[in-house]
């Protein structure tokens, strides 16, 4: 689950993570009080959606308004307000739609004397998370790892430990931080990473982190994704999910317990099992078609929540064609024929259908479909089920 | 012989008296796996079908020689599960449950390298060694004993690999859901090693998705100490960057951990790669006919 940047900073904040004060303001005129209580000469606005680049990307129609901006006064604050909110901006992170704009976010300048990188993710091959910190802070982060990798520097740490002093001094030492800075750093870094295990991260990344003319050490971007898993020990946390954020299909079908992902294709896909619904849509697209979703129906699925995925996949106008793939395991292939025959009758199939059942109960489950009045193209195996939704898909476009 | 996990291996499930565990505690006695017991804390000295239930894992080991485990307790309390099997003794224990915090597991993962238990999972279909001993979810019919071993990070893709092989006559010699968390307790490299001393494996099929390294670092192994044939698929080239395939683990971050990264490594190791999950099997044969 993902945040907001003003809500990870007064997470940063009750942590001990040094934030600079800062307003979030839902309309032009609360922007404009938020300016003139921050007090100072200077502010910086920025759009709060969940996606990164908001500093280059700029809002729809609107070139010249950008998702950052530096403001001077209450006017030109609620001016910029005008220009963001219920726009929608464009950045290398949101596709070309854009994310609409609910919020924006008010917060003081500061004098800047350096721009570092830090992030902390889960190193896989490793098994423990790892802090990884760059002097190249204020760029793409991707970028760096892919053109200059020796210019991030990484720490591994225990998380019932945390991170050591003696890590901190080393990536000062590499960083040519020092005195006050350093101090700060030592602080710094290890509230992060006591975080960063406490609220049970997945993601926490803070691009720029800024060294101060006065050397604080100040978090002026918070990007931070919870491990879904472990929402359950944090109710305050789940409480911060901003559903304007996700994809409402996307969010229907989690409310249903089902595992979705929107694509942008035309055959969609009913799946059980997240490995075999990725390996459907990859046949898909090997046959020549594209398809227009992830769905995986899990084990133990019900009639209810099949017949709910068919709504789902049904509801998208895009769709032309859909391709159940079901392996029995534990999920029988009856249930899924009964789903099937459920939907259609509520739902209404407008598009082709292709089946193809394996395992468990498959013969009843077969015979259940053969028997329905349904309209069902079926297939045999894998390859014949993804030839056929491929031609029936181009077929019904 | 086989991996592992073999017609002598003495099982309990810890979780037993819940939905799931209950079903297929049942589920593998049917196929004729060795269940004796299973753990419940507080409903110790009852019985389920028969079995004895224990309060602790110490209690059903020294009760009933248990070697192995299949974990079925609901996430929050997995990974305490999985400690208790560790500090038992026990020789394989397998994670069936999906959603343990990934924080967890690297207590957890720690804590099982410095022992000397196997640990199969989280959020996994189980292992089978086909005709012996089935612990987890996976339906038994569709197995046979035979020669090839299979390893996958998916369910449902695994057993559509083990209807593929089974069709061909080819059978199974063991085969391992990896399960499809971020971190999980055996990783390819674990098995490959196995699977390469064993000698009813004759070939390995390794099924492997987006995110992560783990094919990556399998793929460099095969090259320097693997000699039977192998053979891969990789699922989610079409998946889209940045977002959660169904599976915790199964994610493009930073542009790392696609499928065309992945498939370029296994080919350069001389893996032959299926180019669809409909030819699993056939890129086996295929495998195999290279090295022969």
């Amino acid at each position: 689950m993902k945040i907001h940047e003003y809500q990870g900073k007064e997470l940063f904040r009750a942590a001990g993570v040094p934030v600079l004060q800062g307003l979030v303001a839902r309309t032009p005129s609360e922007a404009a009080e938020a300016f003139t209580k921050l007090g100072g000469s200077l502010a910086v606005i920025k759009a709060q959606i969940h996606a990164g680049g908001r500093g280059k990307g700029s809002v729809i129609g609107n070139p010249a308004q950008k998702g950052v901006v530096l403001v001077r006064s209450p006017e030109e604050t609620s001016q910029a307000a005008e220009g963001l909110l219920g726009k929608k901006l464009v950045t290398i992170q949101t596709g070309p739609d854009g994310q609409t704009v609910n919020q924006v976010f008010i917060e003081q300048g500061c004098s800047i004397e350096r721009e570092l990188y830090l992030g902390i993710v889960l190193d896989r091959s490793a098994a423990m998370p790892v802090l990884m910190v760059s002097s190249e802070g204020g760029v793409e982060i991707e970028k760096v790892a892919e053109e200059t990798p020796d210019l991030i520097l990484k720490e591994h740490f225990d998380p019932a430990v945390g991170l050591e002093s003696f890590q901190v001094r080393k990536l000062c030492k590499k960083l040519g931080i020092e005195g006050p800075a350093a101090r700060a750093a030592d602080r710094f870094m290890k509230s992060v990473c006591r975080f960063y295990v406490d609220y049970d991260c997945s993601l926490a990344e803070i691009n720029p982190l800024v060294i101060t003319t006065d050397g604080q050490m100040i978090a002026l971007d918070a990007k931070i994704t919870f491990d879904d898993n472990a929402l359950y020990r944090h109710p305050a946390i789940k409480e911060l999910r901003d559903l304007n954020e996700e994809d409402p299909n996307e969010v229907r079908a989690a409310d249903a317990g089902l595992s979705y992902v929107q694509l942008e294709g035309n055959i969609g896909c009913l799946v059980n099992g997240a490995g075999l619904a990725m390996a459907t849509m990859d046949i898909i697209k090997y046959h020549g078609g594209q398809p227009s979703n992830f769905l995986d129906v899990g084990g133990g699925a019900n009639t209810a929540q099949v017949t709910e995925a068919f709504r789902i996949l049904l509801a998208d106008p895009n769709c032309k064609g859909v391709l159940v793939n079901i392996f029995g395991g534990i999920a029988r292939c009856t249930t899924i024929a009964t789903a099937i025959i459920e939907a259609s009758k509520e739902v209404g199939f407008q598009v082709p259908l292709v089946v193809r059942l394996e395992g468990t109960e498959v013969e009843e489950g077969r015979k259940m479909l053969e028997e329905s009045d349904v309209d069902i193209i079926t297939a045999a195996d894998l390859t014949e089920a993804a030839e056929k939704i491929v031609a029936a898909a181009s077929g019904a476009a | 012989m086989s991996i592992l996990v073999d017609r002598n291996t003495r099982v309990i499930c810890q979780g037993i008296t819940g939905n799931a565990g209950a079903f297929h505690t049942r589920g593998c006695r049917d196929y004729g796996t060795q269940m004796v017991g299973g753990v419940t804390p507080g409903k110790g000295g009852q019985a389920f079908d028969g079995l004895p239930v224990f309060d602790t894992v110490e209690e059903a080991v020294a009760q009933t020689g248990a070697d192995a485990t299949m974990i079925f307790v609901p996430a929050p309390f997995t990974a305490d599960a999985i400690l208790e099997a560790i500090d038992a003794g026990i020789r394989v224990i397998c994670a069936i449950t999906e959603g343990v915090p990934v924080i967890d597991m690297v207590r957890v993962y720690r804590a099982v390298k410095a022992s000397g238990s196997v640990l199969i999972g989280p959020n996994c279909p189980g292992i089978i060694t086909p005709g012996q001993c089935k612990i987890g979810i996976m339906p038994g019919y569709i197995h046979q004993p035979g020669k090839i071993a299979i390893m996958s990070r998916s369910g449902t893709l695994t057993y559509e690999a083990v209807w593929q092989t089974s069709n061909l006559g080819l059978g199974q010699s063991t085969c391992v859901g990896l399960g499809g968390d971020p971190i999980v307790g055996t990783s390819f490299i674990d098995l490959l090693a196995r699977f390469q001393e064993d000698d009813q494996t004759e070939a390995i099929l390794m099924i492997g998705e987006i995110g992560g390294s783990a094919e990556e670092e399998a793929a460099a192994f095969v090259k320097e100490n693997v000699t039977k044939p192998v053979a891969a698929f990789i699922a989610g080239r079409t998946a889209p960057p940045g977002k959660r395939m169904g599976h915790a683990g199964a994610i493009i971050s930073g542009g790392k951990g696609t499928a065309t990264e992945k498939v370029a490594a296994l080919e350069a190791a001389g893996i032959t790669v299926a180019p669809t999950p409909a030819k699993m099997a056939d890129a086996v044969v295929q495998a195999m006919q290279k090295k022969s």
